[in-house]
């Protein structure tokens, strides 16, 4: 992003850095350009961004990355220590390990993006419903929101998977409804203080209905911690999706989750240690990512805390 | 804030101390999400889409036998009345039967409970001796490489999956260098010398006096409780530190080295005693989020606790068993925020 902004120096240059902003347009923009520059500043920040770009680009490419098909078995080459052939060893089939890590790159970001994307909505219209029209509304759907906060998240994910059975896209779902609640309470927090604000009451007064103000004039208030708390929760929502499949419940073998695939390396641990190291290995490194990245970028949309 | 305020204008008016109305608030509410949490097992449990009649009789049962066991069930009766039943069976602790273990649950838990608690006590005994001297060290010496150690340390804890780390554990302090036991609470001819008194082994072999089962007890207890004790170490660690900040920066701190006690002795004796309640309460928390990860802990290291129980019920699909253990794990995390809660208002003076 900021290589980008930087290398058109000049006019551009000009533009972001003036002191006085001429138009919405020209502010937004500066805020972003200094924001990045705050961002490219942190360095552990920074080590985050790039690893999780290196994930996407992993995920894209997977099959021009990975030297052997993900499911191509080999009996003849099993359990084969990692060499120079494989990076990081076959498994009990004869699978090579570093193709099946590199796939499972593409599950891990599938799973975190569908959870973003279902529990980010959900919390940011409760917490908005919720904050704005207050009352009995704001009463029972906090009552909702604490019942859930109430699970340890892992627990709560399991009860949910008992009751709609294992596989990927029912842990998707189990995961989603245990993140969606401290993004709730997050959204009414923020929604509490902007709605008493002028601005919303001058949209009130041109008639706008409640529906309305919400959806265009609170929600996009809330926006920026919402995003910033769904970074932070990512690590969380890998190791939880990890856990689940580790334990049998979530992607189902023979897909190259990480979880999973640390569950068939348990069964040969003392033996072939490798099978589990990698795909461990993996979630530490991106979970890490997440958790570095988040940490940046709290820095430059809320820097309350420092 | 808004609690306080409120409590207040009706102590004025009812003449009763405000933490008596605290008291009520904060209990009734909870009353209330513990009624939620029923009620959202309730639904788990309908979810399900096994047949619960089919689970118990059979596939080749007949039609009468069916309708028996459904009318047992009470499944003919309106869904609020059935929800009644749940409670009453839920509240007076009848879970009914785990169908994996052919036991009742209650039975079941209360075999499984003890070596959940000595693994997650020796886990936060570790977590707090480690976690607590780190963020103070860290807040003390901001900026410095003990703080920088102790960011990644908790950055550490923060994104490691414990199920992977307890395994390579097992590889590196089990396999290769045989410091520590394997998998199991002991060895296998360590196995029923001492009689099952309160279910902890390390309690129960020093009761009986059996050092050498105490001894191999905790060496298979030390490395599970070691890898559990990681996240949590995380958690205490990094809220010592921002709580120990904000107190270091106080102007009484000041006051008091100008007074003349050295840096250590205000730390000791000013900063630390004011974050101890808030202490307090993180580590209670702590403790129960560790029932969360003894789940995946204790399947790597085959122990025999909670978190195994509740995996073996849920892959048998034993939805009695894992109810009961959904229930009772969101019940512990509300009664210990409850008393969090409480003890804050009653220690912390600031609160009222």
């Amino acid at each position: 992003m900021t290589t980008a902004v930087e290398s058109e120096k000049g006019g551009l240059a000009g533009y972001l850095t003036a002191e006085v902003s001429r138009s919405p347009t020209q502010a937004s923009l500066q805020r972003l350009y200094f924001g990045c520059r705050r961002f490219a500043q942190n360095p552990l920040a920074m080590i985050g961004f790039t690893i999780l770009m290196v994930l996407l680009l992993i995920a894209i490419f997977a099959p021009w990355i990975a030297p052997y098909p993900m499911n191509e078995q080999n009996l003849q080459t099993r359990l084969l220590p990692p060499s120079g052939d494989h990076f990081f060893g076959t498994d009990e089939l004869g699978r090579d390990i570093f193709s099946r890590v590199v796939y499972g790159s593409r599950i891990t970001l599938q799973i975190t993006t569908l959870v973003a994307v279902i529990a980010a909505p959900i919390g940011l219209i409760m917490g908005t419903t919720s904050g704005y029209f207050g009352g009995w509304t704001d009463t029972i759907l906090m009552r909702i929101t604490d019942i859930f906060l109430s699970f340890p998240p892992l627990i709560l994910a399991l009860g949910f998977v008992a009751a709609l059975g294992p596989g990927i896209r029912n842990a998707v779902i189990a995961i989603a409804l245990t993140v969606w609640p401290p993004i709730a309470r997050l959204a009414r927090a923020e929604t509490l203080t902007v709605r008493s604000s002028d601005y919303i009451a001058a949209i009130r007064a041109q008639g706008a209905p409640a529906w309305r103000i919400v959806v265009k004039h609170v929600m996009p208030m809330c926006l920026s911690s919402v995003i910033i708390r769904i970074t932070l929760n990512m690590a969380g929502i890998i190791l939880t999706a990890a856990a689940l499949g580790f334990l049998g419940l979530g992607a189902q073998p023979p897909m190259p989750e990480w979880g999973a695939m640390l569950s068939t390396g348990r069964q040969y641990l003392l033996g072939s240690w490798f099978l589990a190291a990698s795909p461990g290995l993996a979630i530490l490194v991106v979970s890490l990512a997440f958790n570095l990245f988040g940490d940046g970028l709290r820095d430059v949309l809320d820097p309350r805390d420092e | 804030m808004a609690v306080t305020d409120v409590s207040r204008k009706a102590a004025v008016q009812s003449k009763l101390p405000p933490w008596v109305w605290d008291a009520w608030r904060i209990g009734s509410s909870a009353i209330v999400t513990l009624l939620g949490l029923l009620a959202l097992t309730f639904f788990m449990g309908r979810m399900l889409p096994i047949d619960p009649v089919i689970a118990i009789v059979g596939e080749q049962a007949d039609a009468s036998t069916y309708d028996m066991v459904y009318k047992q069930l009470g499944l003919d009766r309106p869904l609020y009345v059935q929800f009644g039943y749940f409670m009453r069976d839920m509240l007076s602790g009848n879970f009914g039967n785990a169908l994996f273990t052919g036991n009742k649950v209650s039975d079941d838990l209360m075999r499984v409970f003890p070596a959940t608690i000595e693994l997650a006590t020796i886990a936060i005994t570790i977590g707090v001796s480690v976690g607590v001297p780190i963020g103070v060290l860290a807040a003390v010496y901001r900026g410095s490489p003990i703080d920088h150690l102790a960011r990644i340390l908790g950055l550490l804890g923060y994104s490691t999956p414990t199920f992977w780390l307890g395994l390579m554990g097992l590889v590196l302090f089990y396999a290769v260098l045989g410091w520590v036991g394997g998998p199991g609470r002991l060895d296998v001819f360590y196995i029923d010398i001492v009689d099952r008194r309160t279910g902890m082994l390390l309690v129960d072999a020093a009761i009986a006096g059996e050092w050498e089962v105490w001894q191999n007890a905790f060496s298979h207890i030390v490395l599970p409780a070691s890898i559990l004790s990681f996240a949590s170490m995380a958690f205490i660690s990094r809220l010592t530190r921002s709580f120990m900040l904000a107190q270091l920066s106080q102007e009484y701190i000041l006051a008091a080295r100008v007074k003349g006690l050295s840096k250590w002795k205000v730390i000791r004796k000013h900063a630390f005693r004011n974050i101890a309640v808030q202490l307090v309460t993180v580590i209670s928390l702590a403790y129960v989020i560790l029932l969360e990860g003894a789940v995946v802990t204790e399947t790597v290291f085959a122990w025999p606790g909670f978190g195994r129980y509740l995996v073996s019920g849920l892959l048998a699909g034993d939805m009695n068993a894992v109810l009961a253990c959904v229930l009772i794990v969101g019940t512990l995390f509300i009664t210990i925020n409850l008393i969090c809660d409480l003890l804050y208002r009653i220690l912390d003076p600031r609160t009222r």
